[in-house]
């Protein structure tokens, strides 16, 4: 599905990333962890596109093709999602209007006629169901007043309505309590299914409880410095960050 | 690659005016200039009763005494009043009565704007008094109006038929002495729209009139009077398209409404003339004074949506004079490259329990400068007046400007006045979450632009909602494909 070989990246001509390698196939969850300042985000933001963060080498291929030359709605086009660490507000569109902005944006690209009102209305209302939504929060402003757990399944919701191959989550655990947690998580579960990929972008093992992921890997100084299976996450948080510093 | 201030100035630069064309129609034009003979003129021109000729002249005197206001915050080249042709009519045979006779051109042009008759003909209720170069030329369903009692037509033809109604009206909410600009239009006007709802009747479609402006170098001056008799209701629909071109044209129209006991008019404008080119060369200057007046327990209700025009001037206001009246104002004006918007309201209470509602979105781009200048005004004796004003500015790149004027007056303690602010910014992160869930920047912006512009795009009657939603978006992207 995804493939990173040897990623450098920049932002602002300052050196984030210095050699990814990933393989990610199609129905695995990868979890990837790290310290602040390792570089996770910045890893999920130029697999987005994001024109700040400067690939200076090494390649990125979605399915075999070449993301480097693409933009960022290309990029969604092809089916990459993004679900933020920080969603922002859009004041006057609601959750409805935007998704089906985002939903006709993509059909346009693959040459195809607008979802016609039923059918989307339908994809509303199962999608909304299953990540137990209530029909009123889908007519407010995107993101405008919402608390911490309504903005991350918000961010689910558009993803399930989406159905992109790649999803990149990242840090969505970060302020969410216990309880929207979970309700996160399960929706993310139900998404998970044999012909798409997600990668967990957390700095804590926490939510990797609830989406228990194929794989684990550790991200410090812009590189992959270790990998392994579920059972690294519980290492890394018995033993700390400090344990992975010194084996660097 | 995701978008950039920097670039999303180069793709606003990059807009170029849609209706950019000039359709060469065999008109009648009177030589440059301004003076009594010209306003006689145009008086005997359009067969105008004696009174009618002796109120222009009245206002042609007023005007000469006259000096053109400073006080708004837009800077142009004053126009030169004596280099203008102060009337254009397209040449008619008679009278058209079907579309056939109307010339091919003409009908093209229509087409090209997207306002064919047929289609209009077809689109349900909506009958439209078209005037192009200051004469109507076309109206339609004016037959289903008749019926009900309604009159809907050009002013010349009202002057001519109904002069009771006219003589009685015009200049009662704006006087000629009023401003400049007013002055002006009351000595020269040359064409409008008159409308005329009996007591009691609810007008059974949206009225509506298209603006242009065609020929090179003449003013237009257009001349609106709407009157609502007791307890009637009218919806009253105007858009503005114009052709490029390369000198600055005038537009000074005066819209005066008159709503009786219990009666209530919804005044829609959309408004995209040509804003000038990139560098700020060209487009027309739009001084429009709009007023309406509101009698007990009726209600006016303003909507405007402001995209084109290089410099704007204009004011749609209500003077509250009846008991328990209404006025409200919503207004979206969008200023991009170097166009310059000075718009408002002025809510004057005069009446007991009277209400106001103001909501101003103000969208600016490129290095343009949008204000908001509005008057809150409340008499002595308007006891439990009521005033709601939100003005809200969105800012796009960093050279453009956005100013708020309020003015409020209140000498009655019992007035509540409510004012709020805001100031905004499209930002950068809002234009890459768009791009990420595969909205493209230019889709992204328009989105962007219209969840702003939502309050008072919701006040627009359903089909001209979508043709503003539109404009928006033509205003703000280029032809970037």
């Amino acid at each position: 599905m995804l493939t990173i070989e040897n990623l450098h990246a920049q932002v602002e001509g300052k050196k984030i990333l210095n050699g990814i390698d990933l393989d990610v196939k199609a129905g695995e969850v990868h979890a990837i962890m790290g310290p602040n300042g390792s570089g996770k985000s910045t890893l999920s933001a130029a697999i987005a596109g994001h024109q700040d963060y400067e690939v200076t080498k090494g390649a990125m291929l979605l399915e075999g093709e070449d993301l480097g030359e693409l933009d960022a709605e290309e990029r969604a086009h092809k089916g990459i999602f993004l679900s933020f660490q920080y969603p922002v507000e859009i004041p006057g569109v609601s959750v409805t209007n935007f998704i089906k902005t985002a939903i006709n944006a993509n059909r346009k690209a693959k040459g195809l006629e607008d979802m016609p009102a039923n059918v989307m209305l339908k994809k509303i209302r199962e999608k909304s169901n299953l990540l137990e939504i209530d029909s009123r929060f889908l007519s407010r402003s995107l993101n405008e007043g919402f608390s911490g757990g309504e903005k991350k399944r918000n961010e689910i919701f558009q993803m399930a309505m989406l159905e992109p191959k790649l999803s990149i989550l990242d840090e969505t655990d970060s302020g969410l309590d216990i309880d929207a947690l979970k309700i996160v998580a399960n929706g993310v579960n139900k998404l998970r299914a044999k012909d798409n990929a997600i990668i967990v972008i957390t700095h804590y093992q926490r939510l990797l409880e609830y989406i228990v992921p194929d794989f684990v890997h550790v991200l410090f100084d812009g590189k992959i410095v270790k990998s392994g299976t579920k059972e690294l996450a519980l290492e890394l948080e018995e033993k700390g960050y400090d344990w992975i510093k010194e084996m660097a | 690659m995701a978008y950039t201030e920097e670039e999303l100035k180069k793709e606003l630069e990059t807009k170029e005016y849609e209706y950019g064309f000039y359709t060469d129609i065999d008109s009648e034009t009177f030589p440059v200039g301004l003076n009594e003979e010209v306003v006689r003129g145009i008086s005997k021109k359009k067969n105008e009763p004696e009174w009618m000729t002796e109120w222009r002249l009245k206002a042609f005197d007023a005007w000469k005494a006259m000096k053109e206001p400073e006080w708004a915050n837009v800077k142009y080249n004053k126009p030169d009043y004596q280099a203008i042709s102060y009337y254009s009519a397209p040449k008619k045979k008679d009278q058209y009565k079907s579309l056939d006779e109307v010339d091919p051109e003409l009908l093209a042009t229509f087409d090209k704007l997207g306002i064919s008759l047929d289609e209009q003909k077809k689109l349900a209720g909506v009958a439209v008094d078209i005037v192009m170069d200051s004469v109507s030329v076309a109206t339609t369903f004016k037959k289903t109006l008749a019926e009900k009692g309604i009159i809907f037509c050009s002013i010349s033809e009202a002057i001519q038929e109904h002069p009771e109604l006219v003589k009685k009206y015009i200049g009662t909410v704006i006087p000629i002495k009023d401003n400049y600009f007013a002055a002006l239009n009351s000595a020269v006007f040359s064409d409008g729209s008159f409308c005329y709802i009996p007591k009691g009747v609810r007008c059974p479609m949206e009225l509506s009139t298209y603006f242009r402006i065609n020929q090179a170098g003449t003013g237009q001056f257009e001349r609106t009077l709407v009157i609502a008799d007791e307890s009637s209701y009218v919806s009253y629909l105007e858009g503005c398209t114009a052709p490029s071109r390369d000198e600055n044209q005038l537009h000074a129209a005066v819209v005066e409404l008159i709503a009786l006991d219990a009666a209530e008019i919804k005044y829609s404008t959309v408004q995209n003339w040509f804003p000038g080119d990139k560098s700020g060369k060209g487009g027309v200057y739009n001084f429009v004074t709009k007023r309406g007046i509101c009698h007990t327990r009726s209600k006016i209700s303003w909507t405007q949506v402001e995209t084109g025009s290089a410099v704007t001037w204009k004011y749609p206001s209500c003077i509250l004079k009846g008991n328990d009246s209404i006025g409200e104002f919503y207004s979206i004006a969008l200023t991009n490259d170097f166009q310059q918007a000075d718009t408002g309201t002025k809510m004057i209470h005069l009446g007991k329990n009277t209400r106001s509602t103001i909501i101003s979105k103000g969208i600016s781009a490129g290095k343009s400068q949008n204000s908001y200048r509005g008057l809150v005004q409340v008499s002595p004796r308007a006891t439990n007046a009521r005033n709601f004003s939100q003005c809200d500015s969105l800012l796009m790149g960093n050279k453009c400007g956005a100013h708020t004027f309020p003015y409020i007056e209140v000498k009655n303690k019992t007035a509540q006045i409510e004012h709020e602010a805001t100031t905004s910014k499209i930002g950068e992160d809002q234009v890459f979450y768009c791009n990420q869930r595969g909205i493209d920047p230019e889709k992204a912006i328009a989105l962007i632009v219209n969840g702003f512009s939502k309050e008072v795009l919701n006040k627009l009657p359903m089909e001209f909602a979508v043709e503003a939603q539109k404009l928006l978006e033509i205003s703000l992207e280029g032809s970037v494909g």
